[in-house]
Parts: C-alpha cells; structure tokens; sequence
C-alpha cells in the first residue's frame, strides 16, 4: 500500500512549444519525496504553434482542448481531471516558466502541514525574484485592495497563478472557475465559500520565452473586467444562499 | 383625422409585412430558426400587419398616450423591442458560451481516457 500523496501538477499552455519541454524536464528533475508524488499534466489550449506535436512527441501526459477555452477555463480542465482521478492534492503554475518548479515544495509543504484548503505562491512577501513593472504592482495591490474590502482576505500577490488545492476546494473549482483572468476573481469565491488560504512566499522568473497574454494595450480592459467580475461574484455568491453552482 | 398614409403606400406596407412573415415562416419550417427565437418576429409582423391595415391605429394610439407627434411613438417603440432583443441575444450567447465551455473539456477529458484505453490495447 501506497501512503504518498498523489499531487496532480496542472500546466495551462497557449503556444508555448518553447517551454514545456524544459519545464517538464525541470519537475522531472526535483528530487524525488517521500511524501508525495507528482504528476505534471499540461493542458494544451488549442494552440496554434506546435506545442501539441511537441507535447506528443516528448510523451508528456496532457490534455488537448479543441477550442480555445482561456486560461481559466484550461486550468479548469485540469481541475476537473484531478478531482475525478481522486488526486490529494492539485497545483496550478503556469506554462510560461514564470514559476519555477523548485519552489513547488515549499507551497506542497504548506498546504500538507497549515491545514488550509489555498496555498497560493506570492513573491511579494519576501519581495525576492522577478517584482514585474511598477504599473503591474499597481494593478495587483488594487485587486488586493478589493478583495480585503469585499471579504476580508489579504492575498498580496492576487493576481499569482501558482496555486495548490486541497479536495475540498478542487471541489469547488471544478463547479464553478472564472473564464478569462481568473486569479484574482477566484480569491472571492476562496473566501465567500470559507476556505482557509495560506500565502506563501515564493521566487518568480521572468517569463522564459513566448509572449504574455496580457498585453498592455488590454490593461484597461483587463482592470475593468475583473473588477466586475469580482463584484458580481461577490453579489452572486453573497445573496444565493452561498451555492457555488452557478 | 384625414387619412394618414395613401392608399398606395398601404398596399406596399402590407405586401411587405406578409413578404417578412412569409420569410419567417420558411425560415421556421426549414429548422433554420428555433421556434424561441421566432416568436418576437412573429409578434413583430404581426404588428406591422396590423398597423398597416387599421390605418388610424397609430394616431389613435398616439393620442391615448399623450404623444403629440404620432411617428415619434414609432422609433420608441421600435428602439424598444430592438433593445429588448439584443439583451436576449446576450443572454443566449452567454449561456452557449458556457455550454461550449464544458463540451469542450469534457471532450478534452475523454479524449485522453479514450487514448489510454487503446495503449493499453
């Protein structure tokens, strides 16, 4: 009988063929636990490079979305696969290599030994790593802002998708996850479901290569939208009797 | 009241309303167009039907409700139901974008099932 944990590791990814192999080589490489195991799946959302021959040809356990979803929507995929193979525990990071998975068992270590159902990867605690561009900085605190007003919980790094779920709140993720630009949305539907989060300070990269998918001339767009989607979340979840279905 | 619209110009109103209603008719029995989606146009050339032969009924109409200048009750009508429609569309929209969303993982998810299954084979 086998007592390790099993810890589904979810990787989004939109053309990025320059960096899911290195990535998948770099979890690989981590040394191996005697608490847990891991096992990386990368979700190809309908990319238009060759990330998907790529994918198949380095025999990299993934799923292929047949349309574009987004990235909340991809993550979501994930969510769905881990919850159904009945995975302990499952870790969202991104495909882009900003999240180094060195650093994926400090947040493993906390969601293991705090007894909370969120771990999120912040690298505005330590103020260590990649800090992105003052303006970013700006956005995120807003957002951290918002969501303290709104619920109570402080997450510094709002916008972080490096995050862990525990089955508790894989559950609730997989009923219910905002499309596009989920992160800091999702902080709402953490707290308005009472789920503990827990953020951990970790170091970020500067993307490794590939383009981000939010570019500034959609920063406006951007703001705009997740502060709506926030309130209205906040509304929905607040007066429907806290259902999570929606 | 004189009348409003020459005789003419009533006779080209209501070869057009029965012209649009025909065309949705078609429309409909070709499964071109959901029956939900029918009944606002369906409404709406009966609509114009009406008004194109009760010549009156849009100045008396307009005279109940205080309008002093009768076609004005036209546009606010017209932006009205355009206005009304158009949320409806969002909300059709919206609701196939969810569908679509959760057709698409779960194809995903039974893609790789599938996929498994024939290595093992």
């Amino acid at each position: 009988m086998n007592n390790k944990l099993n810890i589904a590791i979810i990787i989004p990814c939109y053309n990025e063929e320059q960096n899911v192999v290195a990535l998948y080589q770099e979890i690989k490489d981590l040394q191996a636990s005697e608490l847990y195991n891991l096992y990386p799946l990368f979700i190809n959302d309908c990319s238009t490079d060759r990330t998907k021959e790529i994918l198949e040809e380095n025999q990299t356990p993934h799923l292929n979305l047949s349309v574009n979803l987004g990235i909340g929507g991809a993550v979501q995929t994930g969510f769905k696969y881990a919850f159904s193979h009945h995975y302990d525990i499952a870790i969202q990071m991104d495909g882009d290599g900003q999240h180094p998975p060195v650093e994926l068992n400090k947040i493993i270590q906390a969601i293991i030994h705090e007894k909370c159902d969120v771990v999120i990867g912040s690298r505005y605690l330590t103020k260590e790593g990649f800090q992105s561009t003052r303006l970013r900085r700006a956005g995120i605190s807003y957002f951290t802002w918002l969501n303290k007003k709104l619920c109570g919980l402080t997450i510094f790094d709002s916008t972080s998708g490096y995050r862990a779920y525990n089955k508790k709140a894989l559950e609730i993720v997989c009923h219910y996850y905002p499309d596009e630009y989920p992160e800091p949305e999702a902080i709402i539907l953490f707290a308005l479901n009472n789920l503990s989060v827990k953020e951990v300070p970790v170091n970020m990269r500067e993307r490794q290569g590939g383009e981000s998918s939010i570019k500034t001339y959609k920063t406006i767009y951007y703001m705009f939208k997740v502060t709506l989607g926030i309130i209205f979340l906040y509304i929905r979840l607040k007066f429907n009797g806290k259902r999570h279905t929606i | 009241m004189e009348n409003v619209i020459p005789y003419r110009l009533q006779i080209i109103a209501i070869a057009t309303a029965l012209a649009f209603m025909f065309f949705i008719f078609r429309l409909i029995a070709k499964g071109k167009l959901r029956e939900e989606y029918s009944f606002i146009w369906i409404i709406c050339t009966a609509l114009l039907l009406l008004f194109s032969i009760w010549r009156n009924g849009l100045d008396v109409i307009a005279k109940l409700l205080g309008i002093f200048y009768a076609p004005s009750l036209i546009f606010l009508a017209a932006i009205f139901a355009i206005v009304i429609f158009l949320v409806h569309l969002s909300v059709v929209n919206s609701k196939q974008h969810k569908q679509i969303k959760e057709l698409t993982q779960e194809m995903a998810l039974l893609k790789e099932k599938l996929e498994k299954e024939e290595n093992k084979n």
